[in-house]
């Protein structure tokens, strides 16, 4: 059977949430409700397509939708690889979990403008279906600048002075890598002749001289590394957590910034190639502005008394573990890098739901309030603990699996150094998150006279997330296989099996 | 080569519209308005005949008054010059659906005059295009000229000395046209471009014709306001009428543009290209005028001003595609005809709307104006990520080519210096989407415009999203046929 199914469906997938915004508008601030009712139809609708192509993927097939020429030789083309299911199946699943939390938390709050956060959100999550289905680096391209300007308004929404500095520092951030990344994409056409992303790289030593190779790779990692949070152009993600909390967590925890480095994935692995990122040596180097980035991340999160700054920090931390796998490139580390995008994500929008929750409970943000707010809030904070305990590599929790696959990787390809990195980072995420833990729980204050929990819309999506980080960490292939998805991914980029 | 009438039927309309509308518009001052909406829909529905034609046919050729070249005048059409034309009456027939209200309210006394003169205009622009005569290209010229210096009057009180100014300015560019076209005419014994184009080739070398070639491309460039021949355009835009600018800013310097093309690379052959090294010239001083224009378009409080400098940066892109001379890079550059157009003519009418429904035209008075106008500010958001080049946009995609075509070139500092002006572009352009946007709407009865003037606002911004993503139907059927290295000749003109 032929593994290439021509199919509208990935287009579908994309347009769900499109076709829902000018319904989302139109329905505007008068009827919230209804305007609601078409996020979660679109959320679902999309969670749903995306979730009737798992089979066939996992099958080996893959659907290709051609929508139209954009450029010689060039075609808005969508299709569904192990890695794009991956990334396409957290931003729909948590999409759906979001609209729910977003629910709570602006009508708990009481935000302004509340159709055009509904709205971006909605444009945000085409652009992160467009990007996980992209064929080629001009469609991921397109989708890649949507997602950085439909974000835009969200990180503006509270439109206080802060809001716009932080609004402000995202565009002067984004936007130059966005040009970074266009100039490298028009290199490498006029290079490699195509700019299709091939499992295994497009580039070879012939085409260009090692130095002109090298600074080509330089340009995309500027390109993708902003959203990735590679130090030292991190700054834009603790600044744009004055965003609305849902935001922060759906876009700053897993859209916005796993599209960062989910390019960083098809950069090293689909236009690079393992062969020519070890003879250029990029991806050593690489490798090591990741494993200074989740190094120092954890470090300066420790120092963060807001809890969503702290989070903030954490992110950009775990992002560059993924970053250190696909620099590493090996048959674990790809496995490792894929699934921590995942489970990553999993984790770290429950911390982010949780500290909304709290927000919206106590308005209360910084650590130090936050004594003995567990007995308040007993199900949030347990959540919180799932989350922590995961982040910090702990047995039992999916962050476990996903770090054992990268620390494989690194033992694999003989590199001590970043094994111990990875180690000391599991003990630093402990450093930064158990105390909050343990002072919810165990210690007590009178500061929260008989609050009780958020309202459900917020709590349930938080105990799911949870409970599937939890599942996740039990049976990583339980459900979408997500394991095997990423072992598929492995084996095209790497050709090599990690048995 | 097909014998049709379609070439000059635009030129026609446009000359017997305006006749019309300026007897009618003496009898009565509301007729002029329709009789200009109905030139404008003939001539758009012809030109887009004509289009479709050239692309399926191939050229069209029309002899004045039987007698053949080179000693007629021939009007030819291919389908680059059917694309330009195209555009150059299509976008001022939306503009028209806003002119109407704007000139009642703006300048009352000239409605007959303004929409006489509009047509004069076009009438002007479209002969530039569609003409294969390089004398008669001239009278185009000057028609085109009188007429746009006489529009550009009529405005704010200020309109007159920006109008003197660029009359002064414009009348050199035109003399330089003209002693250009002398030169070539005493060096070839032709005025046919056609026929020019077969003779030049055994004329390298001669001083004569780079003299000749240098004054075409100063005129021209004046005419285009290319860095530094750009000084005339941001004072004329800034005090002319909302709708006179509107409708010149999108076109008039644009059909400079295309004459550029079409002399360095439909008259000159490619050795004659190398010879006179123009296209460097050209390239560098454009690529200059991206930065200036960017830069002074950040510096400016008003914002039909900044516009009015973005404009010479938009201008300097064309620029850069033209001189670089590359088949991706003058794709480029004439796929920026289109987009520019498009995005810039809206951007002028949300100024104008606002002016007219507010009153307001600083920089800091846009604050919180979203909310009171959203459909208004709806197109200019997109037309201004357009001119940021934002993806999809049609922005976008005019640089890309250009990009593409500085590589193909290997003018790496050119590259550069077009993807980084993009940040300057965001740069003035963000920080008025954030007044607009993010700031509590002022206490003030202001509303969109009415329907007339909405429609085309909204018209023009989603068409900077469609023609985006359709971009590639222009390119592959339209402008890489016209612009292929061994089509860039003239057919016979």
């Amino acid at each position: 059977m032929d593994p290439t199914n021509d199919s509208i469906r990935p287009l579908l997938a994309l347009l769900a949430s499109l076709a829902a915004v000018p319904l989302i508008v139109a329905s505007g601030e008068k009827r919230p409700n209804l305007r609601e009712a078409w996020t979660l139809i679109a959320a679902t609708l999309k969670a749903g397509i995306v979730y009737s192509m798992l089979p066939a993927v996992l099958a080996g097939q893959t659907f290709t939708c051609r929508v139209l020429e954009i450029s010689p030789g060039v075609v808005l083309e969508l299709e569904t690889d192990a890695l794009g299911m991956i990334f396409a199946i957290v931003a729909s699943t948590l999409w759906l979990l979001t609209s729910f939390y977003s629910i709570g938390y602006v009508r708990g709050t009481g935000e302004h403008k509340q159709t055009r956060y509904f709205a971006s959100f909605a444009v945000c999550l085409s652009a992160t279906i467009g990007i996980s289905f992209a064929a080629n680096l001009l469609t991921f391209f397109v989708f890649f600048e949507t997602l950085t300007l439909a974000t835009y308004p969200l990180v503006l929404h509270k439109e206080t002075r802060e809001a716009k500095a932080g609004a402000r520092k995202y565009l002067c951030y984004t936007l130059p890598a966005g040009l970074s990344l266009l100039l490298a994409i028009a290199i490498t056409w006029s290079l490699a002749g195509t700019i299709d992303f091939r499992a295994g790289g497009i580039l070879d030593p012939s085409m260009a001289s090692t130095g002109q190779l090298r600074i080509l790779f330089i340009l995309f990692i500027l390109g993708v590394g902003v959203k990735a949070g590679l130090m030292p152009i991190h700054a834009w993600l603790p600044a744009a957590m004055v965003a609305p909390t849902p935001v922060s967590a759906l876009l700053h925890a897993v859209a916005v910034v796993k599209a960062g480095v989910f390019g960083v994935l098809r950069v090293t692995g689909f236009v690079f190639g393992p062969e020519l990122a070890s003879s250029l040596g990029t991806g050593h180097a690489l490798a090591w502005v990741a494993g200074i980035t989740l190094t120092v991340a954890s470090l300066l999160a420790m120092k963060q008394d807001n809890l969503k700054r702290r989070l903030a920090y954490s992110t950009v931390g775990h992002l560059s573990y993924i970053v250190l796998g696909a620099a590493l490139i090996n048959g674990w580390s790809w496995t490792g890098a894929t699934l921590h995008l995942m489970f990553h994500a999993t984790m770290k929008i429950t911390l982010f739901f949780c500290a909304g929750a709290i927000y919206v409970r106590t308005h209360k943000q910084n650590i130090s309030g936050m004594v003995g707010i567990g007995r308040q809030m007993p199900f949030t904070m347990a959540a919180f603990a799932v989350g922590a305990v995961g982040l910090a590599g702990v047995p039992g929790v999916n962050g476990f699996v996903s770090k054992w696959g990268l620390a494989s990787g690194a033992a694999a390809a003989q590199e001590p150094l970043f094994l111990g990195l990875l180690v000391l980072s599991g003990v630093l995420n402990a450093a930064y998150f158990f105390p909050i833990v343990h002072q919810a729980f165990f210690k007590r204050s009178d500061a929260f006279p008989r609050l009780g929990e958020a309202s459900p819309f917020m709590v349930a999506p938080l105990c799911i997330t949870a409970a599937i980080s939890l599942l996740l960490g039990v049976a990583p292939n339980i459900g979408v296989h997500a394991w095997e998805l990423a072992n598929m991914s492995a084996r095209a980029v790497t050709g090599g099996s990690i048995g | 080569m097909t014998e049709s009438p379609l070439p000059v039927l635009i030129p026609l309309l446009m000359l017997g519209g305006a006749l019309v509308t300026v007897t009618a518009g003496s009898l009565l001052k509301q007729f002029a308005w329709p009789i200009a909406l109905v030139t404008l829909s003939l001539s758009t529905a012809v030109a887009i005949e004509q289009l479709l034609t050239v692309l399926a046919d191939g050229p069209l050729i029309h002899q004045l008054g039987g007698w053949a070249p080179p000693i007629g005048i021939a009007f030819v059409v291919d389908s680059l010059n059917a694309f330009i034309v195209t555009v150059v009456v299509a976008i001022p027939l939306l503009v028209l659906l806003y002119a109407r209200d704007s000139v009642r309210k703006e300048t009352p006394e000239e409605e007959v005059a303004f929409f006489t003169l509009l047509q004069v205009l076009l009438l002007g622009l479209t002969g530039m295009v569609l003409t294969g005569d390089l004398f008669n290209l001239y009278v185009f010229f000057e028609i085109s000229s009188l007429a746009g210096y006489s529009l550009v009057a009529r405005g704010s009180h200020a309109a007159p000395v920006s109008a003197f100014r660029y009359l002064l300015l414009g009348s050199l560019g035109a003399s330089f046209y003209l002693m250009g076209v002398g030169y070539l005419y005493v060096l070839t014994g032709s005025l046919n471009m056609g026929d020019v184009s077969r003779i030049l080739p055994g004329l390298i070398g001669n001083p004569a014709l780079t003299v000749a070639m240098a004054m075409m491309v100063a005129g021209l460039g004046l005419k285009m306001a290319l860095f530094p021949l750009h000084g005339w355009l941001p004072d004329a835009y800034t005090h002319a009428s909302s709708a006179a600018t509107a409708i010149i800013a999108p076109v008039m310097t644009k059909v400079s543009a295309y004459v550029l093309i079409r002399m360095l690379f439909f008259v000159c052959d490619p050795a004659l290209r190398a010879a006179i090294p123009l296209g460097t010239v050209i390239t560098w001083l454009a690529a200059l005028g991206i930065i200036v224009g960017s830069v002074m378009a950040i510096a400016q409080n008003d914002v039909k001003r900044m516009l009015a400098y973005s404009s010479v940066a938009q201008v300097a892109y064309i620029g850069v595609g033209i001189g670089l001379g590359t088949p991706l890079a003058l794709v480029g550059a004439t796929l920026h005809v289109l987009s520019h157009a498009t995005m810039k003519s809206c951007l002028f009418l949300v100024t104008g709307s606002v002016q007219l429904q507010t009153g307001r035209r600083t920089l800091h008075s846009y604050e919180g104006l979203g909310r009171l106008m959203p459909w208004t500010f709806a197109g200019f958001t997109l037309a201004a990520l357009a001119m940021v080049g934002i993806p999809p946009t049609a922005g976008f995609f005019s640089k890309w080519y250009l990009v593409l075509g500085g590589i193909e070139a290997g003018e790496w500092p050119v590259v550069l210096i077009v993807v980084a002006s993009s940040l300057l572009t965001a740069g003035y352009f963000f920080r008025l989407i954030e007044k607009i946007y993010a700031n509590p709407a002022p206490s003030l009865r202001a509303s969109d415009p009415g329907l007339l003037a909405r429609i085309p606002i909204v018209a023009l911004g989603a068409a900077v999203l469609v023609l985006g993503i359709a971009n590639f139907w222009f390119v592959g059927e339209v402008l890489q046929p016209a612009l292929l290295p061994q089509t860039l000749a003239l057919t016979g003109m």
